[in-house]
């Protein structure tokens, strides 16, 4: 351990007072420490991220001034707070009166049980407040708080009855900048929580300490820390590294840092694909696009990850640094087995870059139970070129949930190549798959509805490659 | 009216959007020295305890002690209509299972604990499945039969078929989970914060299971976030636990279970299997059906018996079977106990008759609507159990209604144009009715009470039998009071729910509790006016006749005095300001042994329309419209009532279409947290919803001539899934189409697939020439 380190305790702002904190262990969440304040607004319904009835907001930067983001409590460590700039449901009426969010969910009828409701009143609050924002709130910004009372009518005449944020201190606070993170040196009950700020710094680290676990967004080891009851001795948040919190689009391809999360790269990248644009909304939920990371989506390996599949697609490079220096490969050759990726102990994952031009067609196809926020069946990127003649010059398809790691189907994709991409090549393409995917049966799925689903995909890509040169 | 009927947004909205409404775990900061309390889980389906051995948990720092079946003084029973509920159990009976319950300082000791606890097992097979249970005859209960005519006579119809429709259960994933915090109170009783649809039989169980009468325990339910029937019975234990807890630690004790421990542990919507023979006659008419209903109860009986009759009488949903050979069985599985779940058996019922309708409209070339409507309860017609339908002509006028305002004739029309232009997506249309009987089945459990404190500047408590929910029962119970004492509504203050304010309630369930309780607060009130006007005549100098309350003031034809001058004077007068109110259901009746009778005090109906596109390609869907016309009586309130009938609605839907239980082969649940298993988010609510209430539909006998509302509405969405099975049966050539519930996109897929196959085959050669 860099015992060396001083430690010093947590401090943030918290509804507009400061807090300092010493003695919590590194991996209490946000969620059971504002409770165990007496601030019961924020409530557990699942844990996990997936019910939203746990959402606070952030301050975070957006341009010269700011943003209130919407955030699952139960995924943020409390060190991973340090520095921030948070506010509850028990904030925002002052002496008395509610705010316009509270009023138009409480007037449209949009409690019933009201567990929930402290949640999406914090979601509707930050959508009110989006900066640029134009005409009524957009409900999909509520997108990660799950209601079992209402059916959601209510609370989305609530959002569409919500206008322009109302003048006053809450909107005189995105005038000035969110607070700068700096680094963190924390430590209790023998375990570390550690913010570095630059690369070398953090290789250190790891360098010096193996057992350390890398946290960007916490969106899913702060799951296993609450469902699987996981604990660390060392956590290293990658949140306050500037080289992994850049975005920066050139001619010949766009970078995108390994922490920068998933809402950033929408805000920022100007004119991404059409596959992308599918893509977003498609990938988890607001408030976990607040804080989830593309890095992070990477590196769980996870064969059902939604980044995979995309970024394969568009033949994204993955960059790496570590002891043998800075390191790339295509993310085709990334995922190495289940959950295993090319990085070696002490290695850090950098940033994901995607070559410009984009491909000429391309889609993001996403199978699941329920149609936004799900866990893939079957996901799909797919992309393809033509040469002057019409014939397949270049074709990505690329599939998550159908193996144990995400993948590019290549027997696929040469069995097209150089053909007219119509319904022949397609059962080309499709017998290929078949003997390239190795599905599995699970609660999301069977085998035979993976592989015919996956087949029939490149089906739906044809078809809507026809239906678009048709337009 | 000026309080009642109007439009007011729920009595805690306040409290819930600023936070300040408490729910039972949020008071755990209030009682220091709480002790957390986690289980300790059994690895296997099926398993006897061989032993127990509890002190290696005593060695992880913070364990304050364990809980086992020698702490308990009582019976370590939760039961509470058989004895088949062990607190502690020798017989592992599904998976997961509590055996021992670890205490800690902190909720991690109590769980590090609970991993120490050494337990030792001989595992023992598992029945899984309702095939399962048949095959081994591993019945709760069953058969039992309700009939009439002779079923036979399908025999002679022009079509019969017969077939087999597997019903999914449903995680009830109320957004609180299970919470109680109990404490010895300052009198040496036991005083329990509990989540509870039932708060009276949380304190029956809690004095079984430690021995005392049921004056030593006091349970109170601020509200609770959400039950939707999953905390009717299954409450208990957890509380039960607590109690034990706080009784034997002299200690604080909470209970609180994780998202994950809830979903493993608690009770579901029972999935079913119905097996059926029909026979219609060639114009769609019914002439006899005969269905075996299984339901999957899990291991112990639960409610699954008025469960299960409740779907053998909901298996007429709205049509008149003239012959009808029911027959039920709860199935005893290795799983969760099922219980109760909005709609009670009804929804598993009613979709077994919508399947075969459907089935028998496809098969005779009719549209499925056609069908519906020519089978409808017509005035004067009894149900397969004997009762009159009340208030049958109101199926045809609110189904007529809802086809003119939904368009459905014209829509019919687009959908078919759409349809033809378009080969991988189709869309589907659909309207089917709902009538839901409203009482509880079992008799006795139909009476309401109520507790009504005036103080004396004219302020009002009201305590009353039923627990809130989110159903939004404390809001019509404050409007019926500030109504009837002619006040303000926030004059009226309703108290959380209390066993020490009124006893011996019944669940607030079965939609009832607003007709029950309600019926309950007013008769309260009327006692307390009738107090009151005498004294009202006295100071206004009018006869008591001619006394009237209203606008926060006490009236008669020459002049007014405020409310709070009435009661202050009453006071002095010595005349007492609060009474108890009461109610029974009149005129309701059942005999199971001949399965006649009157069991429901009246019917609620309704009906939906939907409209779905699904994706050939994915067998995925969206729902793009849905239509609603709801009978909700004379509603007390308006914006309650549509809530309920939105929000059921759209829970209906996630039971239908991708609320799956997943049990894997060793018998545990897949499905086990909010990450595989969905319910309805944005992405499930149409894009069009417009939902309406029938006019001029005074339930006579109901308070204020309203209706229940709670229950019936979820059994809309059964338009939903009708809707998905016309969208495949576009894809078809007009073949009978089937899938298992829920409708998946999986299903949908390969029901897609099905109905694809056989166009083809039909327009091969081969195929037209072995069609004709």
């Amino acid at each position: 351990m860099n015992a060396s380190a001083a430690c010093t305790p947590l401090r943030f702002l918290l509804n507009g007072r400061p807090v300092s904190i010493e003695s919590s262990s590194i991996q209490t969440t946000l969620l059971d420490f504002l409770r165990d304040r007496g601030l019961t607004g924020a409530k557990e319904g699942c844990a996990e991220g997936e019910c939203g009835a746990c959402t606070v907001v952030l301050v975070a930067g957006d341009g010269s001034g700011s943003a209130y983001r919407a955030v699952n409590s139960c995924l943020l460590f409390l060190p991973m707070a340090a520095g921030h700039e948070i506010y509850t449901v028990e904030s925002l009426a002052a002496q008395g009166k509610l705010t316009e969010a509270q009023q138009a969910m409480a007037a449209a009828g949009g409690s019933q049980c009201g567990y929930c409701t402290p949640g999406f009143v914090m979601s509707l609050f930050a959508e009110q407040y989006r900066p640029g924002r134009l005409g009524p709130c957009d409900p999909e910004a509520l997108g990660g708080n799950l209601c079992r009372c209402t059916g959601y009518r209510p609370i989305r005449d609530a959002a569409l009855a919500l206008g322009a944020a109302p003048e006053g201190p809450w909107r005189d606070r995105l005038a000035k900048p969110a607070p700068p993170l700096e680094s963190v040196e924390y430590e209790s009950e023998g375990a570390r929580f550690t913010r570095p700020t630059t690369v070398a710094e953090c290789l250190g680290i790891l360098a010096a300490d193996p057992q350390a676990r890398l946290i960007a967004g916490g969106t899913d080891l702060a799951v296993e820390s609450n469902l699987h009851g996981r604990r660390w001795g060392r956590l290293v948040s990658l949140e306050a590294i500037a080289e992994l919190r850049e975005f920066r689009e050139t001619e010949d391809s766009v970078r995108i840092g390994a922490a920068v999360t998933l809402n950033e790269i929408a805000a920022r990248w100007n004119a991404p694909p059409e596959s992308f644009r599918q893509w977003l909304p498609l990938f988890a939920s607001p408030p976990l696009r607040n804080r989830a990371t593309l890095g992070g989506n990477l590196m769980t390996a996870s064969p059902i990850g939604d980044g995979a599949p995309l970024l394969m697609a568009l033949d994204a490079v993955a960059h790496w640094a570590g002891a043998r220096g800075r390191r790339t490969a295509p993310l085709a050759e990334f995922f190495t087995g289940y959950r295993r990726t090319a990085l070696e102990a002490g290695e850090l994952f950098t940033a994901i870059e995607i070559p410009r031009p984009g491909p000429a067609f391309s889609r993001f196809y996403k199978v699941a139970k329920r149609r936004v926020d799900d866990i893939s069946t079957v996901a799909a990127g797919m992309a393809m070129d033509w040469d002057s003649a019409g014939r397949i010059a270049r074709a990505r398809f690329a599939f998550g949930g159908v193996a144990a790691v995400p993948l590019r189907a290549t027997a696929a994709e040469e069995a097209v190549l150089g053909e007219r991409w119509n319904e022949s090549t397609v059962r080309r393409a499709q017998a290929a798959l078949a003997r390239t995917l190795e599905p599995i049966s699970d609660h999301r799925g069977s085998a035979e509805y993976r592989l015919a689903v996956a087949q029939s995909l490149l089906e739906k890509f044809w078809w809507e490659r026809r239906e678009e040169a048709a337009a | 009216m000026n309080v009642a009927g109007k439009s007011v947004p729920h009595e805690s909205a306040r409290g819930h959007v600023t936070g300040e409404a408490l729910y039972t775990d949020d008071l755990v900061t209030r009682f220091p020295g709480i002790l957390h309390a986690w289980p300790v889980l059994a690895p296997h389906t099926h398993a006897m305890v061989t032993r127990l051995d509890a002190a290696p948990a005593l060695e992880e720092p913070g364990v304050f002690t364990v809980l086992t079946a020698a702490d308990v003084p009582g019976e370590g029973d939760c039961g509470p209509n058989r004895r088949d509920e062990p607190l502690f159990p020798k017989e592992v009976m599904f998976h997961q299972q509590a055996v021992a319950w670890v205490l800690g300082e902190t909720l991690e000791a109590a769980r590090l604990g609970a991993a120490r606890v050494r337990v030792d097992y001989e595992p023992l097979p598992a029945l899984l499945t309702i095939e399962e249970a048949i095959a081994a005859e591993s019945y709760h209960v069953g058969p039992v039969h309700l009939a009439r005519g002779d079923a036979s006579a399908i025999e002679s119809s022009a079509l019969r078929f017969e077939g087999e429709l597997a019903i999914g259960g449903q995680e009830h994933f109320y957004l609180e989970t299970m919470a109680s915090i109990a404490w010895l109170d300052e009198s040496g009783g036991v005083a329990i914060e509990s989540s509870t649809q039932h708060p009276t039989e949380v304190q029956e169980i809690v004095a079984r299971v430690l021995g005392v009468a049921r004056h030593q325990v006091m349970v109170e339910c601020l509200r609770m976030g959400g039950a939707f029937g999953g905390k009717e019975v299954q409450s208990n234990a957890y509380a039960a636990v607590a109690a034990l807890g706080a009784w034997k630690t002299r200690r604080p004790v909470r209970v609180r279970l994780t998202r994950a421990l809830d979903m493993a542990l608690t009770g579901k919507r029972h999935p079913f299997l119905a097996r059926y023979s029909a026979g219609f006659a060639a114009d769609g008419r019914i002439e006899g059906v005969r269905i075996a209903l299984y339901s999957d109860g899990g291991w112990n009986l639960d409610l699954s018996e008025p469960v299960l009759w409740r779907a053998l009488f909901h298996a007429d949903n709205a049509y008149y079977l003239p012959a009808a050979e029911l027959t039920g069985y709860v199935c005893r599985t290795h799983k969760t106990s099922q219980t109760a779940f909005r709609g009670f058996g009804g929804p598993q019922g009613m979709l077994t008759i919508e399947e075969i309708l459907d089935q028998a409209a496809r098969r005779l070339g009719l549209p499925p609507e056609l069908v519906r409507e020519r089978n409808f309860y017509r005035g004067g017609d009894t149900t397969h159990y004997g009762q009159i339908v009340k208030d049958a002509g109101r199926i045809e006028t609110i189904w007529q209604q809802l086809k003119q305002s939904s368009g459905f004739d014209q829509r019919r029309a687009e959908i078919q144009r759409f349809n033809t232009g378009h080969a991988h997506h189709k869309r589907g249309l659909a309207i089917t009715p709902v009538k839901f009987g409203i009482s509880f089945t079992a008799t006795f459990f139909n009476q309401g009470a109520a507790l009504v404190l005036i103080y004396r500047d004219g302020s009002v408590q009201v305590s009353h039998g039923g627990t809130e929910m989110g159903q939004g029962l404390h809001t019509k119970m404050q409007q019926i009071a500030a109504e009837s004492l002619g006040l303000a509504l926030e004059a009226v203050r309703i108290m959380p729910t209390r066993t020490d304010k009124v006893p011996n309630t019944s669940a607030t369930a079965a939609s009832a509790s607003a007709d029950l309780n309600g019926a309950a607060v007013l008769d309260a009130c009327t006692q307390l006016k009738e107090r009151l006007a005498p004294v009202a005549a006295s100071l206004l100098e009018c006869a008591v006749h001619e006394v009237r309350f209203g606008g926060e003031l006490v009236c008669c034809d020459h002049g007014s005095v405020p409310f709070r001058q009435v009661c202050e004077a009453a006071y002095r007068q010595r005349v007492a300001l609060f009474a108890q109110g009461y109610y029974r259901t009149p005129e309701i009746y059942f005999d199971q042994q001949t399965g006649r009778g009157q069991p429901f005090y009246y019917f609620a109906y309704g009906a939906a329309v939907s409209e779905v596109e699904v994706d050939g390609f994915t067998g995925g869907y969206r729902l793009l419209r849905t239509d609603i016309l709801q009978d909700a009586g004379d509603s007390v309130s308006p914006v309650v009532d549509r809530g309920q009938i939105e929000g059921g609605f759209i829970q209906g839907v996630g039971w239908l279409t991708l609320e799956e239980l997943v049990w894997d082969a060793q018998g545990r649940l897949a499905t086990s947290g909010a990450s595989t298993y969905k319910l309805p988010s944005w992405s499930e609510v149409p894009d069009v919803f417009q939902v309406s209430f029938l006019e001029g539909a005074t339930e006579r006998g109901g308070i204020f001539g309203s209706k229940a509302v709670g229950e019936p509405p979820l059994m809309l969405a059964i338009s939903v899934r009708e809707a998905l099975r016309d969208a495949v049966a576009a894809f078809g050539a007009g073949g009978v189409v089937t899938f298992a519930s829920p409708a998946t996109p999986e299903r949908v897929f390969f029901a897609v697939r099905r109905a694809v196959a056989e166009r083809e085959a039909l327009a091969s050669p081969a195929g037209g020439a072995a069609r004709r």
